[in-house]
C-alpha cells in the first residue's frame, strides 16, 4: 500500500509570538517542530507500512528549513520525502491545497493522511481541499484507522461520541490525538534518512504559475490578543462590596 | 576551526532532547521515589540505539567519534542524572575496554549485545582498600588449564546488580604488582563462583544501583582475557582515561538544565514587587552559571576532539572532568540558591541535582586524583 503523508512545520507550542515592524507574525529566533498532528498522521503510515509492506511518502511545503520535519519523518521510517518550495509572498489555504494536490496527482497513492489540522493557523481546511479537488472520500479527526482491502475503516471524534465510518480507497484521512503515539526517529534512522530520497520542487514544476494559485482570502491585519488586565478585589462587608462592584461595573468597566 | 554541528548530529540532539525533556522528565519524580528506573524508558533509549553509542557499526553500534558522543551525552545529562549514569556507565567505562582491548573474537561475542542493550555493561576496579590508589587492589586470579580462577570482593560498583558483562581488574602476579602484575578479564554474571553482594544506600543517584561484586573461586575462560596478561594497570588506566571527557560532556548537560530552570524561576518569582530576575544579586549568579557551563562545554568539545585526533590526553583527561564536576557543583549550588526554600524542596528538581551532582567530583576517579595526574604531568615536562 503507497501512502502519502502532508507534513508542515509549525511553530514550537511554546513558542511567544511577536509581530515584527511590518506587523506580520516574526519567526526569528522560533524553534520549529513537525506539526503534532502531523506526527500522528507519518506514525499511522509507518504502521501500515509495516503491515503491508507498503512505502511511505511524506510531502511538506515551504522553504528550506521545513527539510528538519520531512527528515524527522524520513528517520522515523518513511521512505521517500518531496518538498514544495512555491516562494510566494501571500498564501491560503486554497493556494496550498491547490499546489499539494498537484504534486500528488503525480504520484501514485492508496491513502492520504495528514494532520486534521496545523496548530500554528488552525485553518482544518487543506487536507479536505485536496480530497474535493481530487475527487476521494475524506474522513476527519480520525481516531483509529484500520485498512481491509481496497476500503478503510476509520473511527471518528463526533459531539459527545464517535463515529465509524466506511470508506473507499484511495481516500484523505485526518489524524486526531489518540490515534496513535508516535515513534522516536532512532539514532540509525536519523543516519539513514540523509540517504534517501528528497526531492524539491518549485511551483513550475508542478507545472502551476503564481497566478493559478493566487490566495482567495486576504489578511488585512495581525494584532496580539491583548494582555489579560489585573483583577480588583472589591473589599469590605458583602453589601458594601456589592454596591462598589456594581458602581465598578457601570462607570469603569461599562459592561452594565 | 569549525564549530559547526553537522546536521546529523543536530537532529539526534533535537530528538534526544525531546526524547529526555518531554519523556524522561516525566518520571523523575517516580524514579527518586521508587529507586527505579521504570523499564519502559530503558527500553525506549534501546530502541533509540542510545546503547550502542561507544560501539563501532561494524559490532552494531553507531560507530561516532568521541565528539559526536559527547554532543549527545549533553543532551542526555539534561535528563535525571541516575538515568544518564545508567546509560552512561555502560557507554562509558562498561564497555570501552572490549572496544579498545577485546580481541575480534571478544568483540563478536560480546558488542552486538551490548550496542542493542539486549546486555549491560559495568567497570570493577574500586575495592575497599583500593580507591584512589587502585594499584592496592587485592582480587587475584590464578590460571588453572584453561581458566583463570578469580577471588576477591570489589565494591561501589555502577550498574551491578542490573548489568551482565563485567570488565574486572584482578592480581595475576603479586610480585610485580600494578607494574606487570595485573590484567583485565571480561566475566559474565553467570559464570560459577560470581555473586552480586550488598547493594549501596547512597546519597544520590536513586535509580540507578552500586553494588559489590565478589568472587568465590569464579571460573572465567582464557580466552576472556582483555588486552596481555599483567597489562591490566594500564588497561584500567584506558578506560578511565576515555571515560572522562564523556562524563564530563554528561556534567555539561545537567549544568545547562539547572541554568535553563534558575532562568526561569528567577523571572517568575515575584519579591518586593518585581521578578528575582531583576535583582544584580540573582543575575550576577545566573552569568557566573552560564559562563561555568560554556566554559565547561568548551573544554569538552576540544578534549573530545583530541580524542578524535589519536592526540594523547594524559594530562587534558583529568582536566576536563575535574573542571566539568566543579562547574556543576558550583551550577547546582547557585541553582538551589536561587530557589530559595524551593531549592530544598523535594518537589523542585534542583533538589535532586545537588545531591546527584556531588558524585561527579568523586567517581571515575577522584578529582583529588585528577590535579595529581595533572601536576604530575606539568612536573614531568618542566623538570629542572
Amino acid at each position: 500500500m503507497k501512502v502519502v503523508v502532508f507534513t508542515k512545520q509549525t511553530f514550537d507550542t511554546e513558542a511567544k509570538i511577536t509581530l515584527d515592524d511590518q506587523g506580520k507574525i516574526n519567526p526569528e529566533g522560533v524553534s520549529l517542530i513537525i506539526n503534532p498532528y502531523d506526527e500522528f498522521a507519518v506514525e499511522e503510515a509507518l504502521r501500515i507500512k509495516e503491515k503491508t509492506k507498503g512505502e511511505v511518502t511524506v510531502v511538506s511545503m515551504g522553504g528550506p528549513k521545513a527539510q528538519d520535519v520531512l527528515r524527522q519523518a524520513l528517520a522515523m521510517g518513511a521512505d521517500r520525502a518531496v518538498l514544495i518550495t512555491p516562494e510566494l509572498e501571500e498564501m491560503d489555504e486554497y493556494t496550498t491545497a491547490t499546489i499539494l494536490a498537484r504534486a500528488v496527482s503525480r504520484m501514485e497513492y492508496d491513502l492520504i493522511l495528514g494532520g486534521w489540522r496545523a496548530i500554528d493557523d488552525g485553518s482544518a481546511q487543506v487536507a479536505g481541499r485536496v480530497a474535493e479537488i481530487l475527487g476521494l472520500p475524506v474522513v476527519n479527526m480520525v481516531i483509529k484507522l484500520e485498512i481491509d482491502g481496497g476500503r478503510a475503516l476509520a473511527t471518528r471524534e463526533i459531539e459527545g461520541g464517535s463515529e465509524v465510518v466506511e470508506v473507499p480507497l484511495p481516500a484523505v484521512i485526518t489524524a486526531q490525538k489518540g490515534l496513535n503515539e508516535p515513534r522516536y526517529p532512532t539514532m540509525k534512522g536519523i543516519m539513514q534518512a540523509k540517504k534517501k530520497p528528497m526531492e524539491k520542487l518549485a511551483l513550475s514544476d508542478l507545472g502551476l504559475t503564481a497566478e493559478e494559485v493566487v490566495p482567495k482570502v486576504r489578511a488585512l491585519k495581525y494584532f496580539l490578543p491583548s494582555p489579560r488586565a489585573q483583577g480588583k478585589i472589591v473589599p469590605g462587608e458583602p453589601a458594601e462590596a456589592a454596591a462598589a462592584l456594581v458602581r465598578l461595573l457601570r462607570e469603569e468597566a461599562k459592561v452594565i | 576551526m569549525d564549530f559547526t554541528i553537522p546536521e546529523e548530529i543536530m537532529d539526534m540532539k533535537r530528538t534526544l532532547r525531546n526524547f529526555v525533556d518531554n519523556e524522561v522528565e516525566k518520571y523523575s519524580q517516580q524514579i527518586e521515589d521508587e529507586d527505579k528506573i521504570p523499564q519502559h524508558l530503558i527500553d525506549k533509549a534501546k530502541e533509540m540505539g542510545l546503547f550502542g553509542m561507544s560501539i563501532p557499526e561494524e559490532y552494531g553500534g553507531l560507530g561516532l567519534s568521541m565528539l559526536e558522543r559527547c554532543l549527545l551525552l549533553e543532551e542526555l545529562g539534561r535528563a535525571n542524572m541516575s538515568f544518564t549514569t545508567y546509560i552512561g556507565a555502560h557507554t562509558g567505562i562498561g564497555t570501552t575496554g572490549i572496544v579498545e582491548l577485546g580481541s575480534e573474537e571478544i568483540k563478536r561475542k560480546y558488542l552486538p549485545a551490548m550496542a542493542s542493550g539486549e546486555k549491560l555493561g559495568a567497570f570493577a576496579l574500586t575495592e575497599p582498600d583500593a580507591g584512589s590508589d587502585a594499584t592496592s587492589i587485592k582480587t587475584t586470579a590464578v590460571l588453572k588449564g584453561d581458566r583463570w580462577i578469580l577471588n576477591g570482593r570489589k565494591h561501589f560498583i555502577t550498574n551491578a546488580p542490573e548489568a551482565d558483562i563485567f570488565t574486572v581488574i584482578a592480581v595475576t602476579d603479586r610480585e610485580k604488582g600494578a607494574r606487570g602484575g595485573f590484567t583485565a578479564f571480561v566475566v559474565e554474571k553467570n559464570f560459577p563462583g560470581f555473586y552480586i553482594g550488598t547493594i549501596e544506600r547512597k546519597m544520590g543517584l536513586r535509580g540507578s544501583h552500586t553494588a559489590e561484586v565478589i568472587f568465590e573461586n569464579c571460573e572465567v575462560p582464557a580466552e576472556n582475557v582483555l588486552g596481555e596478561v599483567g597489562r591490566g594497570y594500564s588497561s584500567a588506566l584506558k578506560i578511565l582515561s576515555k571515560g572522562r571527557v564523556a562524563l564530563a560532556a554528561r556534567c555539561v548537560g545537567a549544568c545547562d538544565k539547572l541554568l535553563e530552570l534558575s532562568v526561569r524561576y528567577a523571572q517568575q518569582r515575584i519579591q518586593f514587587g518585581k521578578p528575582i530576575a531583576s535583582f544584580q544579586a540573582i543575575q550576577w549568579m545566573l552569568a557566573e552559571m552560564a559562563t561555568d557551563t560554556e566554559a565547561a562545554r568548551s573544554l569538552t568539545y576540544r578534549v573530545a576532539w583530541m580524542v578524535d585526533q589519536g592526540l594523547p590526553v594524559i594530562k587534558e583527561g583529568p582536566m576536563v572532568k575535574l573542571f566539568a564536576s566543579e562547574a556543576l557543583g558550583r551550577v547546582a549550588d547557585k541553582a538551589v540558591q536561587i530557589h530559595g526554600g524551593m531549592g530544598y524542596m523535594k518537589d523542585f528538581p534542583v533538589e535532586r541535582f545537588y545531591r546527584d551532582a556531588r558524585i561527579t567530583r568523586i567517581y571515575e576517579g577522584t578529582n583529588e586524583i585528577q590535579r595529581m595526574i595533572i601536576a604530575n604531568r606539568l612536573l614531568k615536562k618542566f623538570e629542572i
